[in-house]
């Protein structure tokens, strides 16, 4: 079987998954659905693996296949095809998206197991996990779009699973409204290329780029900085970024996949599918990059002082993604997409460890009031430590070859990238503070009521359940979550993905140490043969230096969060006392919603308004429709004075028109 | 005579029709005057007969007077059943169907 | 000769018709379209239709007026009722305009025959056999249409002036039916034209558009 012959059926396995668990979810056994999602996604990964060696048995010129199933609309200058491009890309895309997506399955069908939304949820995922792998898969611009969309539309579902609750779909409103903000830019963006290409297949625009686009000329750049709003609007970066915290209102398996591992990188993916796009158009990648650099600082700045542990989590998502987008934006193409797939190890197995932790507090997020739980959670401790070393980029873990591959791209370029490099470093180090002031925090100290409950046996309940971000009082019937809260440490399930994907975070950079191998590079250097940055290489000592640089930077961080934390209790609040404005401007998440809020909500509402009350209300109704009631009334009014009842006038009526008739044929005969 | 001397007779009896016809208030004398108008109309078509030879004309008038029969005969009818029921007989009066 | 009693029966067709028009009593119009019928009568005969003449005599002057005759006597008539309008002055006015335009239109036309006395005579021109003969032939399908209208008048006369059950006695019910006021919101032509008589149940239209606008203004994000 041919590459694209497993790419079609790597979409296929989620597509029957969703169809059936949808359609037959109240004839199915039980709490099966999750099984099928879990079996279906565990297919599409076999099915990666199988397409990656199919594709590595092709010589590496003849790695990039398409194909094509019918197409839609093949008028004069459009050829919408349902198609798609197999390449290493695409594969390594497929591979990371549908193997982490595997475990968070297996995950979830321990989470949810008590909630009465359980079969809604799989159906949800998998559609999520088919609209990821259309979108990586995906052949033409038409069919990103596409996957584009609906992605958002998954993310939407998912983000306010828990319908009831008004946080939550306040939230989900808030992330599709942003992402539709990028749909329009990455649709816009494609006109602009598509206008001077005319077409709109990857193979055959890119080449067909040089010939007709000059360097930086205005309409690919303006085409480029419209996908960028949509790579931005999904991998929520600044400015656009105002979703991703929110979105924590969705489980925490929704946030482990969708915005940690997959959908958020979907941005990530858009810049390196389009790198020549990006490299002819200098401007749009330094645009990106930037963007990217921006993110990084301002994120892990406000990852230093949130409160709530998904929050945390979310932030150094937001930072991360920003490493990534500088990197496929300034040429590391191999680099970016190798922290791809470490971030989506680890942030995913921190997700899980920290749906554990919250599980163990009956639902409560809030890290004031955790504590201590390092005898009654050693499981979850030990993923969390797993999975924050590798964030924080320690050695041997693989954040820290990945993110200092990106860094060290960045040196060896050298001039204003030198700046972003630095400021990679300088985000490194906020990284390993804010992390490990999460686990200190969670994990040491005295044990809260939680914990020593649970060191006793016994798992925490809530008698009234709780909205995590506001307190208001809920109940666990549909539309909530469930009674039950699950642990990794008593739900085997839980305990093997988040073992499965601790491990992939410790052993994962193997595949790229420089000086040793660079397995990533080599694969996906077929995908980026046409790049003027392919044959750009780090030379082993400087990458070397990066590396101890990255390392000794964690180190530094860590031992500083554990002197604030640990060492020293109460040098946080001295700490913050002492700065308290700038403490408060970072809890205000730099006043960003406030920003937006003034800038496009309110002015939004008020159009709506003036809208509603003067031109629907006055216009259309009183004077469009209502003049025209108003003109027919008074026509109808008019002629019906004519109908007077009295014979006599009718008979005169007639008389005055043959009178009339004949007149008129007298006059115009003579 | 001259045919056109019978058309003319025949115009000054149509518009003496329609004269009776718009100022008279009997519904009777308006069907009378009514008469008068399918009369003058005969008196033309069998005068225009005699001036093209061919007795189409004739035919036509007969037609027309089995028409008038039937007209007067519908009509009569209607004023009988006004005056049945009480109601004034007299068309300024009798104005129901207006818009 | 055939002048001299042209104008003799043309002038009492006219005399007939204005008296038609003019006398008072509808009685004494009746009579006076009767002398008129006669007088079109000779006229017919002047113009050499024989078989149309002696129809006009029996059929109009016979029968239809003697119908009329009888619905006059029954419906009475009276004087004419006192009151007018514009119609009264105006009415003349337009049969005067009518009549001008039309001998305009006959006398000035290019009509060849208009002038002459009429087409060479063919024996047995106007006579029974020859009407006959074209009622059989080229006419038959308008002669059958002819007794077929005969028939559906007839009926038609017989249902409109028939008596009904109970409907003589109680005046007040009549004239209650036709000034009744009639069902809101059916549809009918009263209503639509805004001269109903008012029913008492208010339209509900205002107050559903009251309604939906308020609960609009509580709506936000």
């Amino acid at each position: 079987m041919t590459a694209t012959t497993f790419g079609w059926l790597i979409l296929l396995c989620p597509l029957l998954g969703t169809i059936v668990i949808a359609l037959g979810y109240n004839r199915l056994p039980a709490r099966s659905a999750g099984w099928i999602a879990t079996a279906a996604i565990a297919a599409s990964f076999a099915l990666s693996v199988a397409a990656f060696i199919a594709l590595e048995s092709k010589s590496p010129h003849h790695r990039q296949l398409t194909s094509t199933l019918w197409s839609y609309a093949s008028t004069a200058g459009l050829d919408a095809k349902l198609s798609i491009l197999v390449d290493p890309l695409s594969v390594f895309m497929s591979l990371v998206v549908s193997g982490v997506s595997a475990l968070i399955h297996l995950y979830s069908v321990a989470y949810l197991s008590s909630d009465r939304g359980y079969s809604r949820y799989f159906s949800y995922l998998n559609f999520f996990v088919l609209s990821m792998l259309l979108l990586v898969l995906a052949g033409n611009f038409f069919l990103l779009i596409i996957g584009w969309a609906f992605v958002g539309a998954a993310s939407y579902l998912l983000i306010s699973f828990w319908y009831r609750r008004n946080t939550a779909t306040r939230a989900g409103i808030k992330a599709f409204v942003i992402n539709v903000v990028g749909d329009v830019g990455l649709v816009l963006g494609t006109f602009f290329i598509f206008k001077h290409t005319g077409t709109v297949d990857f193979l055959k625009t890119f080449k067909a780029l040089p010939h007709v686009f000059g360097h930086n000329s205005p309409d690919l750049v303006a085409g480029s900085l419209l996908i960028l709003v949509g790579a931005f609007a999904k991998s929520a970066q600044v400015p656009l970024h105002t979703w991703l915290p929110d979105a924590m209102e969705g489980p925490t398996p929704v946030s482990a996949l969708i915005h940690a591992a997959t959908m958020v990188t979907a941005g990530v993916y858009l810049i390196a599918r389009l790198h020549p796009l990006f490299e002819r158009a200098t401007t749009a990648a330094d645009v990106a990059a930037i963007g990217g650099c921006l993110t990084l600082l301002i994120a892990a700045s406000i990852g230093l002082v949130v409160t709530d542990l998904k929050r945390v989590i979310a932030y150094s998502t937001m930072s991360q993604i920003g490493y990534m987008i500088m990197g496929v934006s300034v040429g590391a193409y191999s680099a970016g997409l190798f922290h791809l797939m470490t971030h989506a190890f680890f942030k995913a197995l921190l997700f899980m460890a920290a749906g554990s932790l919250i599980g163990a507090m009956a639902g409560v997020q809030s890290l004031d009031r955790m504590g201590g739980f390092r005898r009654a959670l050693p499981f979850t401790f030990g993923c969390f430590l797993v999975g924050g070393l590798a964030l924080s980029g320690l050695p041997p873990f693989s954040g820290w070859l990945s993110k200092d591959d990106v860094i060290a791209f960045l040196d060896h370029r050298g001039g204003g990238f030198l700046i972003l490099g630095i400021a990679g470093y300088l985000g490194a180090l906020l990284t390993a503070i804010y992390t490990f002031r999460m686990i200190f925090r969670a994990f040491w100290g005295d044990p809260v009521p939680e914990a020593v409950e649970l060191e006793h046996g016994h798992l925490a309940h809530a008698e009234v359940p709780r909205n995590p971000m506001t307190g208001e009082e809920e109940d666990t019937d549909v539309g909530f979550p469930g009674p039950q809260h699950h642990i990794a440490e008593r739900d085997w399930p839980m305990k093997v993905a988040m073992g499965a994907l601790a491990l992939l975070a410790v052993i994962g950079g193997v595949v790229q140490i420089p000086g040793v191998d660079d397995a990533v590079s080599r694969f996906l250097d077929p995908s980026f043969a046409d790049s003027k940055f392919v044959h750009v290489q780090v030379k082993t000592g400087p990458a070397w230096v990066g590396l101890l640089v990255g390392a000794a930077i964690a180190i530094i961080g860590i031992s500083f969060a554990y002197r604030v934390w640990v060492a020293a209790p109460g040098s946080a609040t001295a700490i913050q006392t002492r700065l308290v404005a700038v403490h408060r401007f970072l809890v205000n998440k730099w006043y960003f919603d406030e920003l937006i809020d003034d800038l496009v909500v309110r002015p939004a509402l008020w159009l709506g308004r003036f809208g509603e009350s003067v031109l629907e209300r006055i216009v259309i109704g009183s004077g469009v429709t209502g003049g025209t009631l108003g003109v027919v009334r008074a026509g109808s009014a008019a002629v019906r004075r004519a109908q007077t009842g009295f014979l006599r006038y009718y008979a005169a009526l007639m008389v005055i028109g043959t009178f009339g008739v004949a007149l008129y044929f007298l006059v115009s005969s003579t | 005579m001259a045919i056109g001397w019978y058309l003319v007779v025949s115009a000054l009896i149509f518009c003496i029709g329609v004269a009776g016809v718009l100022s008279r208030r009997n519904p009777l004398v308006i069907l009378l005057c009514l008469e008068l108008m399918l009369n003058a109309a005969n008196l033309a078509l069998v005068a225009f007969a005699r001036m093209w030879g061919g007795e189409d004309g004739q035919v036509f008038a007969l037609i027309v007077m089995v028409v008038a029969a039937c007209e007067v005969t519908v009509g009569l009818g209607l004023v009988v059943a006004i005056y049945r029921r009480h109601l004034p007989v007299d068309v300024d009066e009798l104005n129901e169907l207006h818009g | 000769m055939s002048q001299v009693l042209f104008f003799i029966a043309a002038i009492g067709a006219l005399a007939g018709a204005i008296g038609v028009v003019t006398l008072r009593n509808p009685f004494y119009s009746v009579l006076a379209l009767a002398f008129h019928l006669v007088c079109l009568a000779i006229l017919f005969l002047l113009l050499r239709a024989e078989f149309v003449a002696a129809a006009q005599v029996v059929v109009y002057a016979g029968a239809v007026m003697v119908l009329y005759v009888f619905v006059v006597a029954y419906v009475g008539g009276g004087d004419e009722l006192a009151g007018g309008s514009a119609l009264r002055i105006l009415g003349p006015m337009f049969a005067i305009a009518l009549a001008v335009e039309l001998c305009i239109a006959m006398l000035g036309s290019a009509l060849k025959g208009i002038t002459s006395k009429g087409a060479p005579y063919v024996l047995g021109f106007g006579t029974p056999g020859h009407i006959g003969r074209l009622f059989l032939t080229t006419y038959l399908f308008p002669f059958e249409i002819a007794s077929v209208l005969l028939l559906v008048a007839a009926v038609g006369a017989v249902v409109l002036a028939r008596r009904r059950r109970g409907l003589e006695e109680p005046d007040e019910q009549l004239l209650v039916r036709i000034r009744a006021p009639r069902p809101a919101y059916t549809g009918t032509m009263a209503e639509a034209a805004g001269t109903r008589v008012a029913e008492t149940v208010p339209p509900p239209e205002a107050e559903a558009v009251g309604a939906a606008s308020d609960s609009r203004e509580e709506g936000g994000w």
